[in-house]
């Protein structure tokens, strides 16, 4: 499937974020991108608040991997900071996606990691306001 | 006096150090720092990684240039959180295995403990209370400090760390990475008034901090200007950011040294290097008479010295950890 879901207000992006925090299920992956600044990580506070984590969902830019636990184990990934895709491997990402869900910040250099079944949701920048284009072949309603 | 081997693999860098119970430091490697010749060969661009490949040769070269065998070592310490957990559990096994064939006991530091103690290294004496402000890429923090059992998180970002706003404004001007010291450089040239960026969650008694926002602004900023415009105004749109990020570091640490009538102040971690942080926490805390500390730029950056700093007053207390003892990635300080 593919949707375009237009984002006027941060609102807008809370009810984008719990419609599908609601349809999450364990092993499942979101690749997001976006530009610097495009609002990915507001994103991810907002899923992650809907899977009911209590914790502090902060950048892992730095970090390269947060872990938070909520309705599941969640795993945040942000490859921001990676050059290369053997850089990837060295962080051992194909042991984390296993299990929980797993968000992927920066996602161009693990392309070769994702599986049909991803979830890539582009947060475009438009002149006033976002713009929200999901990619799946997994079901489902938004 | 004892000697305590320690080990630093929370993120990039590998890093080995001995250092005695005078906080006098014998030696203190760090991984990206060491010349490519030394470890035989060439360093893969990635080899900030591969703290497997790096810990038993810097660990001999710790050693050697301490002067020291393992003999001469009487405990070993370790960081065990925050941090990748992959990296981390590689100096945590390393470090078990040896205290475990050393038959030597086992210490475990809490990476922002670590950053805390850096300053026992420049200034032994100091004793807490105090407060403590760590500022780095992956860390911002004020952390009030009264013992090393007893210390609350005041504050903490809600989103992007302070060096990662460096970082990000430094990209997307295009100055390169890493951002901080660039901007420090350009900055001293520009008017920090030229344009006023957002302070974000700037309530008095409000102790988080909150950059993304920060970033968005710049972006849109940006965004709006001609390229002329953006190169003959660079170092005044550049000194406009770093004044707003070091306005939220100062103001909040303050507004709380204020309330807690604390009369020390540490800064760690490597953005405290910045040049307009420092003046201005000198300024605002000399205002209220408070001292500020800042330690040596190569304690403030990820190293096991400041691991071994904190591990010294563990020894004292015989606080040590068993061979059970694991790594964990949660985020921010936690009493082991």
């Amino acid at each position: 499937m593919k949707k375009i879901i237009e984002l006027f207000s941060e609102k807008d992006t809370e009810k984008f974020a719990e419609k599908l925090a609601l349809q999450l299920e364990n092993g499942d992956v979101i690749a997001l991108y976006g530009e610097l600044g495009a609002g990915k990580t507001f994103f991810t506070q907002k899923l992650c608040s809907f899977l009911k984590v209590t914790e502090n969902v902060s950048s892992p830019s730095y970090v390269l991997m947060n872990e938070y636990s909520g309705i599941m184990p969640i795993i945040h990934l942000d490859l921001y900071r990676l050059n290369s895709e053997d850089e990837v491997l060295e962080l051992g990402l194909y042991d984390v996606i296993e299990s929980g869900l797993t968000i992927i910040e920066w996602p161009k250099l693990a392309e070769k990691l994702l599986t049909k079944d991803v979830i890539r949701i582009y947060i475009n920048y438009k002149n006033k306001h976002r713009e929200a284009i999901i990619k799946t072949e997994k079901e489902i309603l938004l | 006096m004892i000697k305590i081997l320690a080990f630093e693999t929370s993120c990039d860098d590998t890093s080995v150090a001995v250092i005695d119970s005078n906080y006098c430091v014998h030696s203190n490697l760090i991984s990206s720092q060491v010349a490519h010749e030394d470890f035989g060969g060439v360093v893969p661009e990635l080899a900030s990684r591969l703290h497997l490949k790096n810990i038993v040769h810097l660990t001999e070269m710790a050693l050697k240039k301490a002067n020291c065998e393992f003999n001469d070592i009487n405990a070993v310490a370790v960081s065990i959180n925050p941090g990748l957990i992959g990296s981390l559990l590689v100096g945590v096994s390393f470090a078990k295995s040896l205290a475990y064939s050393l038959q030597k006991p086992l210490i475990a530091v809490n990476h922002m403990l670590g950053h805390i103690y850096a300053n026992k290294i420049e200034n032994p004496y100091l004793e807490p209370p105090y407060l403590a402000l760590i500022v780095s890429g992956g860390h911002t923090e004020i952390v009030d400090f009264r013992a090393i059992d007893d210390f609350t998180i005041i504050g903490r970002t809600r989103d992007d760390a302070a060096g990662e706003a460096f970082d990000k404004t430094a990209k997307l001007l295009n100055l390169g990475y890493p951002g901080g010291p660039v901007i420090d450089k350009i900055a001293k040239n520009g008017d920090s008034k030229f344009h006023r960026f957002p302070r974000a969650l700037n309530q008095k008694d409000e102790y988080d901090f909150s950059f993304s926002g920060l970033k968005t602004s710049v972006k849109n900023y940006v965004q709006s200007k001609n390229e002329e415009f953006l190169k003959q105004h660079l170092a005044d749109i550049v000194a406009s950011v770093q004044m707003a990020i070091v306005d939220s570091l100062v103001t909040k640490t303050i507004n709380y040294a204020k309330k807690s009538g604390a009369k020390n102040i540490i800064v760690a971690g490597g953005v405290s290097a910045n040049s307009l942080l420092r003046k201005k926490m000198e300024e605002a805390s000399f205002g209220i008479g408070c001292n500020v500390f800042v330690p040596p730029l190569k304690y403030c950056m990820d190293n096991a010295a400041m691991i071994g700093a904190a591990a010294i007053e563990k020894y004292e207390r015989k606080e040590f950890a068993n061979l059970q003892l694991n790594a964990f990635s949660t985020k921010g300080t936690r009493f082991i």
